[in-house]
């Protein structure tokens, strides 16, 4: 929907439900959670799509099925053509030098035990891309550059370098099979305001400069707004609104969006002083026992008796803005 | 009226096996009963370790408190022995953390932990206790407190948890409270649910807001003061409003420009801080923001600037050119 001319990837009602079970001899399924619960979006090529929610919502599963991290349980994922919900391992293989992923902690994604030239090399070596030991380590010392990094860092440990040096590293691994499709999932989330725009703008860049197309996961609208072209916005399980950025940042019309932004203080203490706000009320519900009909109608504030029986569907409100809420006219 | 808290020169150091790290390195500043002071920073500024050695928390070893005084309701913090301490914690000072899960006992249901407060600090039987912890759980917004003192903290939520945090600091009516980083592991719109309950009681109770967060925009909407914190000092000090409207200080102006606003058209690059934040092992006698300021000069490396005033009474800022950068920052 956010894509004319046949997108890159597209997501075609998309689920992943989790078996909830119990015991431990015979586990038996009690329930289920929806993680997903059927999602549609698409993104062209070269764009960047702002996939954002508060916990548990489902973003980061969607990036998960994406990557075959996992089986969807239902749906499709239109990957240039090829479903990748049902594609076979082998042919997988070929995808995934296509497809990369950037993580949030580069604490964590990152292995201390290697040397920064063997995390970015790494890749090339496991694809068979480059076998040859030194062309391979001029590949790294030019992808070090391309983020922003001197080639000596080649030979530190993680342990070494700072969170938005490693985040750097984490790129440039990511970058080392030349992907053209690429998914950040809270890739800037842990990093200090000073070093985040750095990267943001260091993401920003790699996209224009090597084509690349994005999935942004992210929770911080703000850097969402910066960075995107497109926006959707997830809550418990499924999309509630989607847009292009300025349009829903301009102009959110689904309650929980307007919740969202709401909730966000500016860094201005005049504009806040101004500002009447009252914070949405309640919490997330669980999603093994989602609330019926609109999933959003125990917190919403404009909810009607209709809101708790029928599950409102996405329809399109204003041209390429899309809004699952009955009461939005 | 006196200050109800003090901070004067107050040194903190750890031991590590890179070298003296001088992570509280002589902060000095000021609470007056019922305000909220912000004190802002990024990771290893320093922030949190200050909010622990007034409460006298800071692991000992690798850390150690090696200088300055804290005066609090007329006594110096620093002298008091560990027992008096103790009553002065969760006592006289309440304190919120970033992560519930790991300061609430996993192990005691959320009722004991509000009357084990109560029982220690006030000295109230059981039955009294009681009722107080079932007033203080409506007072922080959880709804059928009766049936929440029954449950242990992992049945709760994170907001819910941090909720039952706020209660057990106000449990003995502190006239201070030492927030950490309090909403920082919640989702947005949860985070706005306790900001807001935090700035009603304080107001409603009277209780002064010490509240460490690196999130600029928490500050803008909560704070009546701010300490900008860079590698363990206070490089800049004042209103909220004095700080974001006029900052005084190379670094505080450029935080201010590096993050994305929802309210300020989209713009198409974002203006960030260049480099790193300094090795603090291998702090220089110079200013340590100088390896990344756009203003630095010699004088910037020969010696540090201390907190001084910077145009408005009660604004400082620790920075040579002072009140002389703005007029710099708008000619570009």
């Amino acid at each position: 929907m956010s894509a004319a001319a046949s997108p890159l990837l597209e997501v075609k009602g998309l689920r992943m439900h989790f078996p909830v079970t119990e015991g431990v001899l015979r586990r038996r399924k009690i329930g289920e959670v929806k993680a997903v619960d059927g999602i549609d979006f698409a993104i062209a090529r070269g764009d960047t799509l702002g996939l954002v929610g508060e916990s548990g919502c489902g973003k980061t599963t969607t990036g998960r099925c994406i990557l075959r991290l996992e089986r969807p349980t239902g749906g499709a994922i239109l990957y240039d053509g090829i479903d990748l919900a049902t594609v076979e391992r082998s042919a997988l293989r070929a995808l995934r030098r296509r497809i990369q992923v950037v993580y949030q902690d580069p604490y964590s994604s990152l292995n201390p035990r290697m040397k920064v030239g063997e995390i970015i090399g790494e890749p090339i070596k496991v694809h068979g891309i480059e076998r040859d030991a030194r062309r391979r380590a001029a590949r790294v010392a030019e992808l070090l550059m391309l983020c922003g990094l001197d080639p000596s860092f080649a030979d530190r440990y993680p342990h070494e370098m700072s969170g938005g040096q490693r985040q750097r590293v984490g790129i440039a691994r990511a970058l080392a099979l030349e992907p053209e499709f690429i998914i950040c999932d809270e890739a800037v989330s842990a990093l200090d305001v000073s070093i985040q725009a750095q990267i943001v703008n260091l993401l920003e860049d790699l996209r224009e400069r090597l084509g690349l197309t994005y999935l942004f996961i992210a929770h911080d609208l703000s850097v969402v707004r910066h960075l995107c072209h497109h926006v959707a916005v997830m809550y418990l399980g499924r999309i509630v609104e989607t847009a292009p950025t300025d349009e829903i940042f301009d102009n959110p019309l689904h309650p929980y969006t307007q919740a969202l932004l709401a909730s966000v203080p500016v860094p201005d203490p005049d504009v806040e002083a101004a500002r009447a706000f009252r914070p949405v009320t309640g919490e997330v519900p669980s999603p093994i026992n989602p609330p019926s009909g609109c999933v959003f109608h125990p917190r919403c504030p404009i909810a009607v008796e209709g809101c708790r029986s029928a599950r409102p569907e996405l329809r399109e409100v204003r041209p390429g803005h899309f809004v699952a809420c009955s009461e939005v006219v | 009226m006196a200050a109800l808290l003090e901070v004067r020169e107050l040194r903190t150091e750890f031991r590590t096996g890179a070298g003296l790290v001088r992570a509280v390195d002589g902060i000095s500043y000021t609470v007056e009963p019922g305000e909220t002071v912000a004190i802002v920073g990024e990771s290893g500024s320093g922030k949190s370790v200050s909010a622990l050695s007034i409460l006298r928390l800071v692991p000992d070893p690798p850390g150690r408190i090696t200088g300055g005084t804290i005066r609090f309701a007329g006594r110096d913090l620093l002298r008091l022995s560990e027992n008096e301490m103790r009553q002065v914690r969760g006592g006289e000072i309440g304190m919120v953390f970033q992560e519930p899960m790991t300061s609430l006992n996993p192990v005691l249901t959320i009722g004991r932990q509000i009357t084990e407060t109560l029982e220690q600090h006030r000295a109230m039987d059981r039955a009294s206790a009681q009722r107080r912890a079932i007033e203080l759980l409506s007072l922080v917004g959880i709804a059928d407190p009766e049936r929440r003192l029954r449950q242990y903290p992992h049945m709760l939520s994170g907001g819910m948890r941090q909720r039952v945090m706020i209660a057990i600091a106000l449990a003995c009516e502190p006239k201070l409270i030492i927030a950490d980083e309090p909403t920082t592991a919640l989702d947005v719109t949860i985070q706005a649910q306790i900001l807001e309950l935090m700035k009603d009681l304080t107001r409603r109770l009277g209780v002064a807001l010490v509240v460490i967060t690196h999130n600029l925009g928490v500050v803008a909407r909560y704070a009546n003061r701010v300490n900008v914190m860079y590698a363990g000092r206070i490089v800049e000090s004042g209103s909220a409003a004095a700080v974001y409207r006029t900052p005084q200080h190379p670094y505080t102006m450029a935080l201010l420009r590096s993050v994305p606003r929802l309210d300020r058209p989209r713009r198409s690059r974002l203006d960030p801080i260049e480099g790193q934040p300094p090795d603090l092992t291998r702090l220089d006698r110079g200013c340590s923001f100088r390896p990344r300021c756009r203003f630095a000069d010699e004088g910037c490396a020969a010696a540090r600037p201390a907190l001084e005033t910077a145009g408005e009474r009660d604004h400082l800022a620790a920075c040579f050119r002072r009140g002389a950068l703005l007029g710099a920052e708008a000619a570009e």
